[in-house]
């Protein structure tokens, strides 16, 4: 049963269009990633599954009723969104948990409780984050909407937020989840929409995105004696072959491998400086938004 | 809404210097005023009253004007800017409940620091204690009403923090010259005199309430308008983000 379903969702301001027909939904307990670079209407079409925003076409349901029937069952974790500054931690989180009729605390597994006497002004990037998604759960939400989660973490933290993230969805939570992060989305998501101009460019696994890139797999090494590149071209799983100073690099399908080395040992020709490189889902990514270059890191 | 007022107070008090300027600053100018001996003489100007009998309601109006123009605005409207409204429009408590919490802290110290401006005056300079208790609480009521519901004209139509601070000094300015704080009102032009008595919070009604027999029933009519009309501006108007 899906959780969020959006249909034909669109928004926007003024004469620009933020989000222009987007269509997802989200099955119970499962991680939905939403990557794309800024301004491809993401954390748009997060707002309007937040309610925060009313769209101006299209529907959005969370849990089958209207987002802003339902608010109690969602937690949402907002970018740059913050609190007043003199407020204590430990206020937050017991404001916060007494809008809620079945609070959560999160606090002690993101590493807040040595923190609940500081005061928000004084807290680093990484303990205000944490700090917003301990409020995002404190609710006990359904569904937890994390618009870039880990942003602002260095990266031990960033890993302790990916088990803290699996610990939320073992206990049933359906999340969504805005990243700009490659190797987040790969680790967490079970499925991933890859948003540009404000539209879904793809939508489907992590892997099932990789391998619908040409050429997902690169075999490079220099041949010991002379290789004819026709050779390589006829393979069935070879779809391009380049030759670059004395190195031959072939693109291909995934048993790309297999077929170049048992060509090689038919010809007695030894591959040295042999590598292989699998197109990652930061390729799969660069391509599906037209080379767009707003990946962080990975 | 209990744990919001709470919170609010908490961070009211933790915020040193405007609370103490909000709760102890007038009596203090009150008493500082009153050091000088010639503002504690019988004077025939003010009707064979003193310099410090005629200011008290003036520094009321400090206080007012103060909480109401200096410190609201620019509380919500960073709230706006930092985008803590926006966060808690995503809970199932609506934000407007923190700003009910804003507005309920600040009458609350406003009407503690003109408890304390009372005291003050009463047992330092013996100045009689307000002759209609009931008038006095209607005029500071109404009146801070007033000043509020245009101090949160000023957040709801203000584009950012900043402009919120800009344009409430101005303001500011303005009562308070139009108040009687910076110049006692016997020295203003009559038309200057006329116009404090209906700006927000309404220094005549004050001064009438403490000093004379029973406040002008127009004049608090007059904030009580100034407090719907503004109000509901301020409630139109109000960008949550």
């Amino acid at each position: 049963m899906a959780i969020i379903e959006v249909r034909d969702l669109g928004k926007r301001y003024g004469p620009r269009v933020a989000v222009d027909s987007v269509s997802f939904e989200v099955a119970e307990g499962e991680i939905f990633g939403i990557l794309g670079p800024n301004g491809a209407g993401k954390t748009t079409t997060v707002e309007c599954v937040s309610g925060l925003r009313t769209p101006d076409r299209g529907s959005v349901s969370v849990l089958g009723q209207a987002p802003a029937d339902v608010r109690a069952a969602i937690g949402v974790q907002l970018q740059a969104s913050e609190l007043p500054e003199r407020m204590r931690v430990g206020e937050a989180l017991s404001l916060f948990s007494s809008f809620y009729p079945a609070p959560a605390d999160w606090s002690a597994r993101l590493g807040l409780s040595g923190h609940l006497k500081a005061e928000f002004g004084q807290l680093s990037g990484g303990l205000k984050q944490r700090l917003s998604i301990a409020l995002a759960l404190v609710g006990s939400p359904r569904v937890a909407i994390l618009d870039e989660l880990t942003t602002g973490l260095d990266p031990q933290a960033r890993r302790d937020t990916w088990s803290v993230i699996e610990d939320v969805r073992a206990a049933g939570v359906t999340i969504l989840l805005v990243t700009h992060f490659m190797e987040e989305a790969e680790r967490l998501c079970d499925r991933v929409a890859v948003f540009r101009d404000g539209r879904i460019a793809a939508a489907d696994t992590p892997s099932g995105l990789v391998s619908r890139v040409d050429g997902s797999c690169r075999v490079r090494f220099v041949p010991s004696a002379a290789l004819d590149v026709a050779v390589l071209e006829a393979l069935p799983e070879v779809s391009s072959v380049s030759v670059v100073g004395e190195q031959v690099v072939v693109s291909g399908s995934e048993n790309l491998l297999h077929a170049v080395t048992s060509l090689l040992a038919r010809k007695q020709i030894v591959a040295r400086q042999l590598r292989v490189d699998q197109v990652s889902l930061n390729d799969a990514y660069v391509r599906l938004t037209g080379g767009s270059s707003d990946v962080a890191d990975h | 809404m209990l744990r919001i007022i709470e919170i609010e107070a908490r961070l009211f008090v933790r915020d040193r210097l405007n609370s103490l300027f909000s709760l102890v600053f007038p009596s203090l100018l009150l008493l500082g005023l009153g050091a000088i001996p010639a503002l504690r003489t019988p004077d025939p100007q003010f009707g064979g009253l003193r310099f410090i009998d005629s200011y008290v309601s003036s520094v009321v109006v400090f206080t007012l004007v103060f909480i109401g123009i200096q410190r609201v605005p620019a509380v919500v409207a960073t709230y706006r800017e930092k985008g803590v409204l926006r966060r808690l429009a995503t809970t199932p408590m609506h934000p407007a409940r923190l700003l009910v919490g804003q507005l309920v802290v600040n009458f609350a110290a406003a009407i503690l620091s003109v408890l304390l401006t009372i005291v003050v005056a009463y047992v330092v300079f013996d100045v009689d204690l307000p002759h209609h208790p009931l008038g006095l609480a209607c005029a500071v009521l109404l009146g801070g009403a007033g000043t509020l519901a245009l101090g949160l004209v000023i957040a709801a139509l203000a584009p950012n923090a900043r402009a919120a601070g800009g344009w409430a000094t101005v303001v500011f300015m303005l009562l308070m010259f139009v108040g009687g704080v910076y110049l006692p009102r016997f020295m203003l032009p009559s038309v200057v005199v006329k116009i404090g008595s209906y700006s927000p919070p309404g220094v005549e009604a004050l001064q009438q309430a403490w000093l004379g027999t029973a406040p002008d029933w127009r004049h608090l009519a007059i904030m009580g308008l100034v407090s719907l009309v503004a109000g509901t501006v301020a409630a139109r108007t109000f960008r949550w983000e």
